[in-house]
């Protein structure tokens, strides 16, 4: 060892033959390597194909035999004959309609079709920083036009309830919070009404109003899905921004109604909605029944969401806040500019798979007597003389369209993360 | 000196030192009013429709029947013990779908990071087809396969049946229930029974958890006593036949003692007897919350070992250490650390999902405090209440727990 250290004066003349690939084997073989390695490996294997052979042997005779146009479950059955069974998509046509509007009045269509279009123009500023930020007031204007277009009824108050928020949001620029809450508290109390009666005398803009109970499919649960995304996540941001904050009683508020909202089941908080809302509600004040199931699945969303975002926040080093606070920003400032938009972007995947459950669960509201497309639509469908007895059909429709939405949303998110990311390129 | 004067109403808004106390008073007097106005309502909302908040109905005769129990219960029991009924079903599912869901949940997440791509590949599907639709439409649909599926218990009978049991004929599916086999006993101690709660619990049961403790007691005396050992001496002795052997000796002894034995469901007339028939509801709902949280437990399972750098595993094998003791020692702890906190979430997740009970019609906690009973005395305000409260504690109870546990796991910062 002591030679280690003595000048030895050689050097390489020529370079060594590189050395052959660790695994002989590459693609094709490699691959099949790894299904037989071992005898775990070879048994794993086997069980697995035995599973796909069992699953699709069960399927897919059925699905070979799907039937796509037929008036009832009983042509079906004719036509794919006594012998055999075999999937009736036919209802998945035959009813279609009602798996995407319910009850909907049929001549009316255009309008949820129409919001819906809308709704796309309104997310695209939102979605998309490139275009010019004036847009932004189109999404701001959306809801009231929705809400009108879907429920019909008198354009006037859409119109003064966005021109209230509108204003308030302009205001806000010049006064204090509480000036402008106020204010606005006072425009929708009193003057909405005033002006709405008002504007229907002079110039009477109506659709067609359409009941809430008519509403079910498809668009019931993007109605109450998309609403609850939407308020949930500024709510959340709040309730997160509360939980920690410096002020001891706005903290142990925020945590006492996060940790109840958490701790119990939705479908509880539902039946207080269709149930007992009446109760603390003032004497002969009445909620449409999906604006309760709205705003319940809203404070639902909005107490995971707060969770998820207080973990982005708290992930955030703390240097981060000393910047802000060392830049003279004040508590708002320091949040919107500085600190919210990197703990948002820390809790992207747990907001995005939020806004998934808060999809998923609108299918709940099928227990308090709304049509889910799910359980409220299949079972009326069902109970329809020509349709009894259809089970898979239904569901693997409703399943497959849930499958796709999520699905999607949670590839977003993905995508949306890796384009975000800023370190360790 | 002269702008520091008074206090000035400004002053409270805009010096820094009282603005935190002022919005916490205005925030404190808003939620209190809002309070207020809510119990005022509910009062008079109440007192219009000759109502008053009441809970003595807890103490009239249910009137209604359970289908399945963990207590005796019979209709002429109380709404009290309807919804205690309510509650161990709640718990009975919620505790077997935890399990389970583990069960699956783990061995999901690491067939997903195995290097079989068959397997590998199955369980992504697994994993997402499960993640990305909803609870409910699992459990109709599995319950829908339980009763449209399989035979009705009368096809087993007869010469040439048309359905056959499975597993050396111990589980037979039929569309109303499935009938397991049982444990039972050939020398049977007795139950200690109260009589004013009517509830009864037998000897034996009492005699295995006993063992099962001082079981866990004796495991953990015998490792503390191998560490003093190894500290002492530097040799660690050998324990684990000795943990072995104290953990399931005693088990042994008194299976062997009561003369245990699985009996078997048998077709007698046209039901199953001998065995125990849990009702298709109950699978259904069971089977549905452990595939859908294991789908989500697998996933935790499978960053949370992600998570462990791959220099841990090298540095643990460049110690010397085997595969298993690197899983154990090295891998397992710190993936844990990552694990719990999620795990204990989508153990809530479960209990609370499993009120999605009344899709099925099994009768839990849900179905009886805050179903059938409110529907019966028009108490709908004290029974939903109620049922929220319950639900609130049983979450509070697990987080709480759990936190423990994992306080346990935590890192140890020094």
């Amino acid at each position: 060892m002591q030679d280690s250290f003595a000048p030895t004066g050689f050097a390489r003349q020529q370079m060594i033959p590189p050395a052959p690939p660790p695994v002989e084997q590459g693609g094709m073989g490699r691959r099949l390597w790894a299904l037989f390695s071992g005898p775990l490996n070879i048994a794993l294997t086997l069980l697995g194909v035995a599973l796909i052979w069992a699953i699709v042997g069960a399927i897919w005779p059925w699905l070979a035999h799907s039937v796509w146009t037929a008036e009832s479950l009983a042509q079906c059955r004719q036509i794919t004959g006594p012998e055999v069974s075999g999937a009736c998509w036919a209802v998945i046509r035959d009813r279609w309609s009602q798996f995407v509007f319910g009850f909907y009045p049929s001549e009316l269509y255009w309008r949820p079709v129409l919001a819906l279009g809308l709704f796309f123009l309104a997310l695209g500023p939102v979605l998309l920083p490139r275009l010019p930020r004036r847009m932004l007031w189109l999404s701001v204007a959306y809801p009231g036009v929705a809400v009108w277009l879907l429920w019909g009824g008198s354009l006037w108050p859409a119109i003064w309830i966005v021109a209230g928020l509108v204003l308030g949001a302009v205001m806000l620029r010049r006064l204090p919070l509480w000036v402008v809450a106020v204010a606005v508290v006072i425009w929708m109390g009193w003057a909405v009404p005033v002006l709405s009666d008002l504007g229907a005398g002079v110039a009477p803009i109506r659709l067609t109003p359409v009941a809430s109970d008519k509403f079910g499919g498809f668009l019931l649960s993007t109605i109450i899905g998309v609403s609850g995304i939407a308020m949930s996540l500024p709510l959340g941001i709040m309730l997160a921004l509360a939980r920690q904050s410096d002020l001891l009683i706005v903290r142990v508020l925020a945590v006492a109604f996060i940790e109840t909202i958490r701790g119990v089941p939705l479908i509880t908080l539902l039946f207080v909605a269709s149930l007992l809302l009446n109760y603390f509600l003032p004497k002969g004040v009445t909620f449409d029944l999906i604006l309760r199931v709205v705003i319940m699945v809203t404070i639902f969303a909005a107490a995971y969401m707060a969770e998820v975002i207080r973990g982005g926040l708290a992930a955030l080093p703390k240097g981060q806040y000393e910047a802000a606070d060392a830049l003279g920003l004040d508590y708002w400032k320091a949040q919107r500019l500085v600190i919210l938009p990197q703990a948002l972007k820390i809790a992207i995947p747990g907001i995005v798979s939020t806004f998934i459950g808060v999809f998923k669960d609108t299918t709940l509201v099928t227990f308090v007597g709304l049509y889910d497309p799910l359980k409220g639509v299949s079972d009326a469908i069902r109970a329809t003389t020509a349709w009894k007895g259809i089970y898979w059909e239904p569901y693997i429709f409703v399943g497959a369209v849930f499958f796709v939405f999520c699905y999607g949303m949670s590839r977003y998110s993905a995508w949306l993360e890796r384009r975000l990311k800023r370190d360790h390129r | 000196m002269r702008r520091s004067g008074g206090l000035t109403l400004s002053r409270l808004f805009y010096d820094r030192r009282y603005r935190g106390v002022m919005i916490q008073v205005i925030v404190l007097i808003a939620v209190a009013v809002l309070g207020w106005w809510l119990v005022v309502n509910t009062l008079d909302n109440l007192a219009a429709v000759g109502k008053d908040v009441d809970f003595s109905f807890l103490w009239s005769r249910a009137g209604y029947e359970i289908g399945q129990t963990l207590i005796p219960y019979s209709q002429d029991d109380t709404h009290f013990r309807a919804a205690v009924a309510g509650l161990l079903n709640t718990l009975l599912v919620a505790v077997l779908g935890c399990v389970a869901a583990t069960l699956v949940g783990v061995i999901a997440g690491i067939l997903r990071l195995s290097r079989n791509w068959l397997i590998a590949r199955l369980m992504t599907v697994y994993v997402e087809m499960f993640r990305n639709i909803p609870l409910l439409l699992w459990i109709l649909a599995i319950f829908a396969i339980f009763t449209e599926l399989t035979p009705p218990p009368n096809a087993y009978r007869g010469a040439e049946p048309t359905a056959h049991m499975l597993f050396n004929d111990s589980l037979a599916l039929t569309n109303r229930y499935t009938a397991i086999p049982t444990l039972a006993m050939t020398r049977d101690p007795g139950a200690l029974s109260s009589d004013a709660l009517n509830i009864s619990v037998n000897y034996a049961v009492l005699a295995f958890l006993a063992a099962l403790f001082l079981g866990w007691r004796g495991r953990r005396a015998i490792r503390a006593w191998a560490e003093r050992r190894q500290n002492q001496t530097g040799h660690r002795p050998l324990v684990a036949p000795w943990q072995m052997a104290v953990t399931v000796l005693p088990l042994l002894a008194l299976w062997l003692w009561f003369e245990v034995h699985l009996e078997k469901p048998v077709l007698k007339g046209f039901n199953f007897t001998g065995g125990l028939n849990v009702s298709n509801a109950f699978v259904a709902l069971w089977l549905a919350l452990t595939l859908y949280t294991g789908a989500f437990i697998a996933e935790i399972v499978r960053s949370g070992i992600l998570a462990v750098p791959k220099g841990q595993t090298e540095a643990a094998t460049a110690l010397g250490l085997g595969p298993w003791q690197v899983m154990r020692l090295v891998i397992l702890p710190q993936a844990l650390r990552v694990i719990v906190p999620p795990l204990i979430s989508q153990y809530l997740n479960l209990t609370k999902n499993s009120s999605l009970a009344i899709a099925v019609g099994y009768l839990d906690l849900r179905g009886t405090l805050g179903g059938i009973t409110p529907n019966q005395t028009g108490r709908e305000l004290e029974g939903v209440l109620l049922m929220m409260l319950v639900y609130l504690g049983l979450s509070l109870l697990i987080s709480a727990g759990m936190n423990v546990f994992n306080a346990r796991v935590r890192l140890k910062e020094r």
